[in-house]
C-alpha cells in the first residue's frame, strides 16, 4: 500500500466512521434513556435517503402515508384512553399533536413541485416526513411496555426492524438510489483529492455532535434526559415524565438517522435494506462504549470506520466479518473489567 | 377545638389501602394535612410509612380517597401531574442524579416549572442556597461524592426548587449523625414559615414530634393513635413504644 492509497482509505474510513459515530451516539442515547436496544436505528438512514430521492424524483414519498397512518393509530389509542379517564377535553390536543404535521404535509407536498425546490428545502421536508416516525414508533411499540426487561424490549426492536424493512421494500421498491451531492466536485489537496461531499459529511457530523453535546450539557431538557438515564424514579419525582423522555430520545435518534442517510446518499447507493448493516456498525461502536459512554462510543465507531476501510483493501471479501469480529474481543474485555454494580441507591 | 383547625385542608386521605399483590401493606388509613402545618407519621420499620408516601405521590396505586386542595386524586393522576399540582416527595433513598453536579440536581428540581414556562428559578436557587449554605460550596461537585447529610440536604433543596405546597419527607434522619439530624430538623421546622406544608415520616419519633403540629402513629399498616404532637409525646403508649429509654432512639 502506498501513501496515496493509505490516505484515500483513511479518508473513506473517516467519512464512514463519522456516520457510524452519529448512529452510535443515537444508540447510546436511546438505550440510556429507555433501555431499548434500537435495532431499527439504521432504517432511518435508508428511509431518510430514499424519501429525499422520492421527493427529488417528484413523487409523493410513501413515508408520508406511514406517518399519517401511525398518527391516526395513536389518536385512536390515546383518544380511547382519554375518554376512558373522562378527559375528553384532551382530544383536540391529541389529534393536533399526532395528525397535525402529517395532514399539513399531505396537503402541502403534492401541491408544490418538490423536485424543483432547492436542496436545503428538500432536506427540511425529508426531516419533517421521516423524523416523526421516531416518537410514533416509541409511542406504539415501546411505551406500552416501557417497564419490560431489556430482552423483551430487544425482541420488540427486532420486530420493528423487520416491519420497517418490509415496508421499506413496499414503499421504495428494490431499486437503489443515489441523491446528488450537496456540492459537486473535488478539492485537490496535492497529496490527495477530496470530494466536497466528504467535507460536508465531516462538517455536518461535527456540528451535530457539538449540538448534541450542548443540548445535554446546557439545556434543561437535555439534562432531564440525562437525569432519566441516571435515575428514573428521581426524574419522575421532578416531573420529568418517562414517556416524554422516551419520545424525545427517539425523536433525536430519528433525526440523527435521517440526517446520516441524507449525508451519505450522494456517495453510496442506498437500498431499502441498506440501513441495517450501517446501523450495526454504529452498534459495534456503541458496544465499545458499553452502551453508556458517548465519547468512547464515538471513538469506537470511528475505529470501526477505519478498520472497515483498511480491511477492504487487504481482505475485501472479509471486511464485514472483520468489523463484526471486533465485537468479540470488546465483549470479552467488557465482561472481564465490568464489576456488576447494582443500581445505585 | 384546636386553633389550627381553622386552617384550610390541603390534603386529605380517607380509608386509603395499598397492597403489594395480595399482601396489604396499608389498611384504611385516614389523615389530614392543613396548610402551613407539619404533620408527622411515626412508626416502626415495616409499618407502611414509605408505602403511604409512595401512594400519595402516585408511585403506587391505592384504594380509597385522596383529595388535594378539594380535588380528588385518582390512581390515573401520574406522578408528573402531582408534581405540577405542588406535591413533592423526598424519598427514603433520596434518588439523586449522582453523576450530575449539585447545581444541575437543583435545576432539575425546577423542571416542571420550566416546562410550564416559569423561568424565574434563580431566586428559588438563592433561597435554597440560603437554607443550605453547604450546597452552595459544593455547587459544582458531583452529587455522588457528597456525604450522607449533604445528600439529604440536596434532596430537600432539589424538592424545594419545585416550590411545592406539600413537601413529603421520608425518614430524612435515616443514617445521619446526631448533629446533622438536629440541623435537618431545624430546617424542617423553618419550612412552615416559608408557607410549605410538610408530611414528615420518621422512625425518630422524639425529634419528629418536637417539630410537628400533629402526629399519627402507624403500626402494621394501620393508624393506631393520632393527636396533636404535644399530646402524643405525653401519651404513655407512645412513650413506652417510641420514646422510652428502651425505645429505638
Ligand atoms: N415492593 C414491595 N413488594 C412487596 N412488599 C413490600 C414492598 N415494599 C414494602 N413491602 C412491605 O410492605 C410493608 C410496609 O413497608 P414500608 O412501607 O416500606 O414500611 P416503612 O417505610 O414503614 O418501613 C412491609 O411489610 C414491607 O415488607
Ligand atoms: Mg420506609
Amino acid at each position: 500500500m502506498d501513501f496515496q492509497i493509505a490516505l484515500l482509505l483513511g479518508q473513506d474510513g473517516l467519512t464512514n466512521g463519522a456516520i457510524y459515530a452519529l448512529l452510535a451516539l443515537a444508540l447510546v442515547l436511546v438505550f440510556a434513556v429507555t433501555r431499548v436496544i434500537f435495532i431499527p436505528q439504521g432504517e432511518f438512514v435508508a428511509y431518510g435517503a430514499l424519501t429525499l430521492a422520492m421527493l427529488q424524483a417528484g413523487k409523493l414519498p410513501a413515508t408520508l402515508w406511514m406517518i399519517a397512518a401511525l398518527g391516526a393509530a395513536i389518536v385512536v389509542i390515546d383518544g380511547a384512553i382519554a375518554i376512558r379517564h373522562g378527559a375528553a377535553r384532551r382530544l383536540p390536543r391529541i389529534v393536533l399533536s399526532n395528525l397535525g404535521v402529517p395532514l399539513a404535509l399531505l396537503l402541502i407536498v403534492p401541491n408544490i413541485n418538490a423536485a424543483g425546490l432547492p436542496l436545503i428545502a428538500q432536506i427540511a421536508l425529508t426531516l419533517a416526513v421521516v423524523v416523526p416516525l421516531g416518537p410514533m414508533i416509541y409511542r406504539l411499540a415501546y411505551q406500552p411496555i416501557a417497564e419490560a426487561p431489556v430482552l423483551i424490549l430487544l425482541i420488540v426492536s427486532v420486530a420493528v426492524h423487520v416491519v420497517l424493512i418490509g415496508l421499506g421494500l413496499l414503499f421504495f421498491g428494490a431499486e437503489g438510489t443515489r441523491t446528488p451531492a450537496f456540492t459537486d466536485g473535488t478539492l485537490d489537496l496535492g497529496v490527495t483529492m477530496l470530494q466536497y461531499q466528504t467535507l460536508w459529511i465531516l462538517a455536518i457530523s461535527a456540528v451535530l455532535i457539538v449540538a448534541l453535546y450542548a443540548f445535554f450539557g446546557r439545556t434543561l431538557y437535555g439534562k432531564a434526559l440525562r437525569a432519566t438515564a441516571l435515575n428514573r424514579t428521581g426524574a419522575r419525582l421532578m416531573g420529568i415524565s418517562t414517556t416524554m423522555a422516551g419520545k424525545l430520545s427517539f425523536t433525536l435518534a430519528a433525526m440523527i438517522g435521517t440526517f446520516s442517510g441524507i449525508l451519505i446518499s450522494p456517495i453510496t447507493t442506498l437500498y431499502y435494506d441498506s440501513g441495517f448493516l450501517i446501523g450495526l456498525k454504529g452498534f459495534v461502536g456503541a458496544i465499545i462504549g458499553g452502551l453508556a459512554s458517548y465519547p468512547v462510543a464515538a471513538a469506537g465507531a470511528l475505529l470501526v470506520g477505519f478498520l472497515e476501510s483498511y480491511s477492504s483493501f487487504y481482505a475485501s471479501a472479509y471486511k464485514e466479518v472483520i468489523v463484526f469480529t471486533l465485537i468479540i474481543p470488546v465483549l470479552l474485555w467488557r465482561s472481564l473489567t465490568s464489576h456488576h454494580s447494582e443500581e445505585e441507591e | 377545638m384546636n386553633a389550627s383547625d381553622a386552617r384550610p385542608v390541603l390534603l386529605e386521605a380517607k380509608d386509603l389501602s395499598v397492597a403489594y399483590g395480595k399482601v396489604e401493606a396499608l389498611h384504611k388509613v385516614s389523615l389530614t394535612i392543613r396548610e402551613g402545618e407539619i404533620v408527622t407519621v411515626i412508626g416502626p420499620n415495616g409499618a407502611g410509612k414509605t408505602t403511604l408516601l409512595s401512594c400519595l405521590m402516585g408511585l403506587l396505586p391505592g384504594q380509597g380517597e385522596v383529595s388535594y386542595v378539594g380535588r380528588s386524586l385518582g390512581n390515573d393522576f401520574e406522578v408528573e401531574e402531582r408534581v405540577g399540582l405542588g406535591l413533592t416527595l423526598v424519598p427514603e433513598k433520596r434518588e439523586l442524579f449522582s453523576d450530575m453536579s449539585v447545581e444541575d440536581n437543583l435545576l432539575l428540581g425546577a423542571f416542571d416549572r420550566y416546562r410550564r414556562g416559569d423561568r424565574d428559578f434563580a431566586t428559588t436557587m438563592n433561597e435554597v442556597y440560603g437554607i443550605f449554605p453547604r450546597l452552595r460550596e459544593r455547587a459544582s461537585q458531583m452529587a455522588g461524592t457528597l456525604s450522607g447529610g449533604e445528600r439529604q440536604m440536596l434532596a430537600m433543596g432539589r424538592a424545594l426548587m419545585a416550590k411545592p405546597k406539600l413537601l413529603m419527607l421520608d425518614e430524612p434522619s435515616l443514617g445521619l449523625a446526631p448533629l446533622i439530624i438536629r440541623e435537618i430538623f431545624r430546617i424542617v421546622s423553618g419550612l412552615r414559615e416559608m408557607g410549605v406544608s410538610v408530611l414528615l415520616v420518621e422512625q425518630n419519633a422524639r425529634a419528629a414530634l418536637q417539630v410537628a403540629d400533629f402526629g399519627y402513629v402507624l403500626e402494621t399498616g394501620e393508624i393506631s393513635l393520632e393527636g396533636p404532637s404535644k399530646e402524643l409525646a405525653n401519651d404513655p403508649r407512645v412513650i413506652e413504644a417510641y420514646l422510652g429509654l428502651g425505645g429505638k432512639h
